[in-house]
């Protein structure tokens, strides 16, 4: 499976990449969200994939019994996940704030105005 | 106790705001007692030193990175302790009749205060890295002394320069101490001294000798970096009589100093000390007799000076030593006289230019006096300490071991011009005809001149029994800087021979350049004024116009206001140099072995594709959100199958909320249309395929291989033993890695005070409009 | 932007406080089971949006009583105090500390420095959303 993801992976940067390299500022939102996404399912899936063994100790246990999930990179992604919301919102509010200043959604056409 | 010496300085400047309401304008009085009780404090310490021990106080602060406040005391650093805190005590007196009345009065002196201790606390360092923190805090807090007219754009830009310079030799420096602490295995200086090892036959001797030599040049002003000091006039006088006599300018020759006695025997180390110490001689005196301004006089002859203690150090002689610290001591008594008395001259005239100044020895009588003995210090003029001294150093190149008479011959030149500045400081003001200057002269303040009088006195006394200090602390100074014991016996006679000849011959001639002077002085000055087309200074502004002009040139290429650009050079740089350390390291692998795969986990991954690719192609807005969404929950249910539940929960819940406030905000947008040529969306979709290409062949290569063991195991094991939690993943958030997660909540608050401003800004907007 | 619908109205009204209550279930348990203060104040956070979008920003600030950018303000100290008590025990900055209060009858309750973390987390995550919302909020009106 974790190959099969490997070509999924490499799908969702390509699709972004190409988003955000759009002149539209509302295709560069939608680049970044599946940005997000591929960054956070990479490592996800660098780490190795495991079917149904959480990485939780059992109710009355005080260790783990068998090999569980990698929680490390649970726990990475868990905040990374939450802080690019943050940045998207951030971003999604900058971008209208430009749109508003600038009266463009032309990236291309952002460059010339300082005020 | 040492500790708290250091220290005070800082801490009585937080203290200086309230203690100034409540003295008023006596608040020098009050601030000078510190600086007194320091110099009590360390002259206590005389004994223990010149009886040959070296004290070694230990404080830890850093231990696991080998930073400590460890605090030696030797003769050197011991003499150095004394002339700051001495000298200190005078100038915070002397700069409250100075700056009487000014506004920023109590900001003057938190700064003083501040540097006094970091002086203190760079002499008395044991410790590498902590004499490194000093040494800046130096840089820094001068930096704010000679610009403390900060409203005057020039002192801006002087002290900017001080700055620049004195804090990019204090880089070079930082690698030269961190060469020397990979040369030695020792963060210590003490420990550095007593090794036996050669350092000078360390592979990366010459490279740390030359960041040491290097650092220590540009703070202590030597030739070609000598032009930032002149220019530090633009401080007040109280500063630089205090930065220029015995501490910011010589903690390059205290650095030099120190570490001579591991240094030396090398022939890098000692040519380069003469050659550099003798130009920066001969260039400030040459300097100093053509300048008309007194504190430029006196700036350059500091420079001068500066130039004879390298000099001396590259001697590297017994003798030479010897001559060193007098000369050491010699010039910080008589300069810091010198400086506060030409304070009090443009004080108490309004000008500064000793070509305006004129027979005031009628109208100032006391400051005459104890101009006219320092500037007899000055010149090397018997009774003065200056005069052994510089006796000491005639005879010291006389027997140098190598380049004696090149040395020579600029020693005399030098001693033939400063006898002619000593002139211009002291008989050009105070005798001749009299002439009107912008104030009516009258002598100055005590509380100006008590400084000045204490230091010429030390100077004289020094000067007729010059065996008393030298049995009280400079025996141990010469022995620390020369790494054995040395007896000096210093005598202010010492017959008929060679240096008192030499001494004659320069008397003579400087008197004679001196009257001179006049007739020379246009010449001189035109002199210099198309040298300094092609100085050092020219250079230096050179260097800093070409960093600007640099710092746009590359701006306007790689910052060009497109973001597309800016994008694409991002993602080619970055899978570009990728891509070719994996194809060159690990080759071209494909796997498409998808057997451990179930049909559902396909069906999932058929989702995501599907989502991604008609977010990316379709022409509607709301589809493009839409399937995002779809693509999130794709994601969410990847997390919730491959055993990740927290993460498949806050998936799921981020995605709504991003769905939330993308139809909160995007769709006041306009929609969406196609912008670009056809030519472009091909060459971006080549670019995006190259990236993604990359990406997908890295995976494959981290699934193949795995070059170090995982740190997981390590949390899994203890996570209930250590941390008393279950859910491993939230035991790494909240305890293993707390602090991270702190960390990101402040990059949370950060994100939602950004688009709380923003939205607040646009409403202000609004409402004006 | 509010909208006058009576089945999101009751909706909201019904679901809020389960919401709510739910997510201090989720912070609380999160030591041990999925959950905690990332998951717990998205949930509450998730919460007020839906009463935002039932009711306006206003309201719902008028429900919230205090500030969103006091609450997140609140969660950041959190968060930093509990890096403190392990200096009073002489033991470095971060050092998780665990006290056991008993209680009455049987059992006793879990106190921890980490707790107070968690609950900086949640107030942090439902201060930061809730700042998006209703300053965006209030925007468009």
């Amino acid at each position: 499976m974790e190959t099969m993801m490997a070509y999924v992976i490499g799908l969702l940067f390509t699709a972004s990449i190409y988003m955000m390299l759009r002149r539209s500022i509302v295709k560069l939102v939608i680049g970044l969200i599946i940005l997000s996404n591929a960054a956070n399912l990479l490592i996800f899936v660098v780490a190795g994939l495991t079917r149904g063994a959480p990485p939780l100790i059992l109710e009355g246990a005080s260790e783990i019994a068998g090999t569980v999930a990698d929680p490390l990179p649970q726990a990475l992604i868990l905040t990374a996940i939450v802080i690019a919301f943050s940045v998207l919102a951030f971003a999604v509010v900058l971008i209208r704030r430009a749109y508003e200043v600038v009266g463009t959604d032309d990236l291309d056409k952002m460059k010339d105005t300082d005020t | 106790m040492m500790l708290l010496a250091v220290l005070s300085g800082f801490l009585l400047a937080l203290a200086v705001p309230a203690l100034h309401r409540v003295a008023g304008r006596h608040i020098g009085w009050v601030l000078a007692l510190l600086p007194a009780l320091l110099t009590a404090y360390f002259a206590s310490l005389i004994p223990t030193i010149s009886g040959g021990e070296n004290l070694l106080i230990q404080n830890q602060w850093m231990p696991g990175l080998g930073v400590s406040l460890d605090f030696m005391v030797d003769g050197l650093s011991l003499v150095f302790a004394l002339l700051i805190s001495g000298i200190g005590t005078f100038i915070l007196i002397y700069a409250g009749s100075y700056l009487k009345g000014h506004k920023d009065l109590a900001r003057f002196y938190v700064i003083m205060l501040s540097f006094m201790a970091s002086m203190l606390g760079l002499v008395l360092s044991d410790n590498l890295i902590t004499f490194f923190v000093f040494w800046e805090l130096t840089s820094i807090t001068s930096y704010m002394l000679i610009g403390f007219n900060h409203e005057d754009a020039e002192a801006r830009k002087c002290a900017l320069q001080g700055l620049f310079v004195t804090a990019g030799g204090g880089l070079v420096l930082m690698a030269g101490l961190i060469l020397l602490i990979f040369i030695t295995g020792s963060y210590s200086f003490s420990e550095i001294l007593a090794s036996d090892l050669a350092i000078h036959e360390h592979g990366y001797y010459t490279a740390a000798a030359v960041c040491v030599l290097i650092g220590a040049f540009t703070k202590s002003a030597q030739v070609p970096f000598h032009f930032w000091l002149p220019n530090a006039m633009a401080a007040p006088t109280p500063v630089s009589a205090y930065l220029h006599s015995a501490t910011m300018v010589k903690a390059g020759v205290y650095l030099l100093a120190r570490l001579n006695s591991s240094m030396d025997g090398d022939a890098l180390w000692s040519y380069s000390l003469m050659f550099f110490g003798a130009a920066t001689m001969l260039t400030g005196a040459y300097l100093a007799f053509s300048s008309t301004g007194i504190k430029k006089v006196l700036a350059y002859s500091t420079v001068m000076a500066l130039g004879t203690l390298t000099m001396l150090i590259g001697v590297g002689t017994e003798k030479a030593i010897i001559a060193f610290v007098c000369v050491l001591v010699a010039h910080s008594l008589y300069k810091g006289a010198l400086f506060m008395l030409a304070g009090a001259l443009d004080h108490e005239t309004g000008t500064k230019d000793i070509t305006k100044m004129g027979g005031l020895w009628h109208s100032m009588p006391r400051t005459a006096i104890i101009t006219g003995l320092a500037a007899l210090s000055l010149a090397g003029l018997p009774p003065l300490f200056g005069f052994v001294a510089k006796e000491l150093m005639f005879e010291s190149v006389l027997n140098s071991p190598s380049w004696s008479w090149g040395l020579l011959a600029a020693a005399v030149a030098s001693s033939i011009l400063v006898v002619a500045v000593a002139g211009l400081v002291f008989l050009k003001p105070f005798f001749g005809p009299a002439r009107t200057t912008p104030k009516q002269p009258h002598d100055a303040p005590f509380a100006m001149l008590i400084g000045p009088a204490v230091l010429t006195l030390l100077a004289l006394i020094f000067g007729v029994a010059p065996f008393l200090p030298a049995t009280f602390v400079l025996d141990a100074a010469v022995s620390s800087v020369y790494g054995s014991g040395v007896q000096t016996a210093l005598a202010l006679w010492h017959g008929v021979n060679i240096p008192l000849i030499l001494s004659g011959v320069s008397l003579l001639a400087g008197s004679l350049l001196f009257i001179a002077w006049q007739g020379l002085h246009p010449t001189l000055h035109a002199v210099n004024t198309a040298g300094s087309r092609v100085g050092p200074e020219a250079g230096y502004f050179r260097f800093m116009l070409g960093i600007t002009q640099i710092a746009s040139w590359q701006t306007r290429v790689l910052q060009n206001g497109v973001l597309g650009v800016y994008l694409l050079i991002l993602v080619l740089v970055t899978f570009g140099l990728t891509g070719y350390t994996l194809l060159t390291r690990h080759g071209f692998q494909l796997d498409f072995d998808f057997s451990n795969g179930y049909f559902y986990e396909f069906g999932i991954a058929l989702l995501i594709v599907a989502a991604t690719v008609f977010a990316s192609v379709t022409r509607s807005r709301l589809g493009s959100v839409a399937s995002v969404g779809v693509l999130g929950f794709g994601v969410a249910l990847i997390f919730i199958h491959f055993s990740a539940p927290d993460l498949g929960i806050t998936q799921l819940l981020v995605e709504t909320l991003t769905v939330i406030l993308l139809v909160l905000v995007l769709f006041k947008l306009p929609p969406f249309v196609n912008l670009s040529s056809p030519w472009e969306r091909y060459r971006d979709l080549t670019v995006a395929v190259f990236a993604g290409a990359i990406m997908t062949l890295i995976m494959l290569a981290a699934l193949d291989i795995q070059y170090f063991d995982s740190i997981s195991s390590y949390y899994i094991e203890n996570s209930y033993g250590l941390a008393f939690g279950k859910n491993i993943v939230n035991v790494i958030l909240v305890d293993f890695r707390q602090l991270d997660t702190l960390g990101e909540i402040f990059v949370l608050g950060l994100a939602a005070m950004g688009v709380y401003s923003m939205v607040k800004l646009r409403a202000e907007d609004q409402h004006k409009s | 932007m509010k909208t006058n619908t009576l089945i999101l109205h009751t909706a909201a009204l019904a679901i809020m406080p389960l919401q709510l209550m739910f997510s201090i279930f989720l912070l609380l348990r999160g030591h041990d089971e999925p959950g905690g203060g990332f998951i717990g104040g998205l949930v509450a956070a998730s919460a007020f949006v839906l009463y935002a979008f039932a009711f306006g920003a206003e309201s719902t600030r008028k429900l919230l009583r205090i500030s969103p950018r006091d609450i997140l303000a609140a969660g950041l100290l959190f968060g930093l105090a509990s890096t403190i008590p392990a200096l009073w025990s002489g033991q470095a900055m971060l050092t998780a500390q665990w006290w056991e209060v008993p209680l009455p009858g049987e059992g006793y309750l879990k106190l921890s420095t980490v707790l107070i973390f968690d609950i900086g987390v949640y107030l942090a995550v439902l201060g930061t959303l809730m700042t998006f919302v209703i300053s965006l909020m209030e925007s468009e009106e």
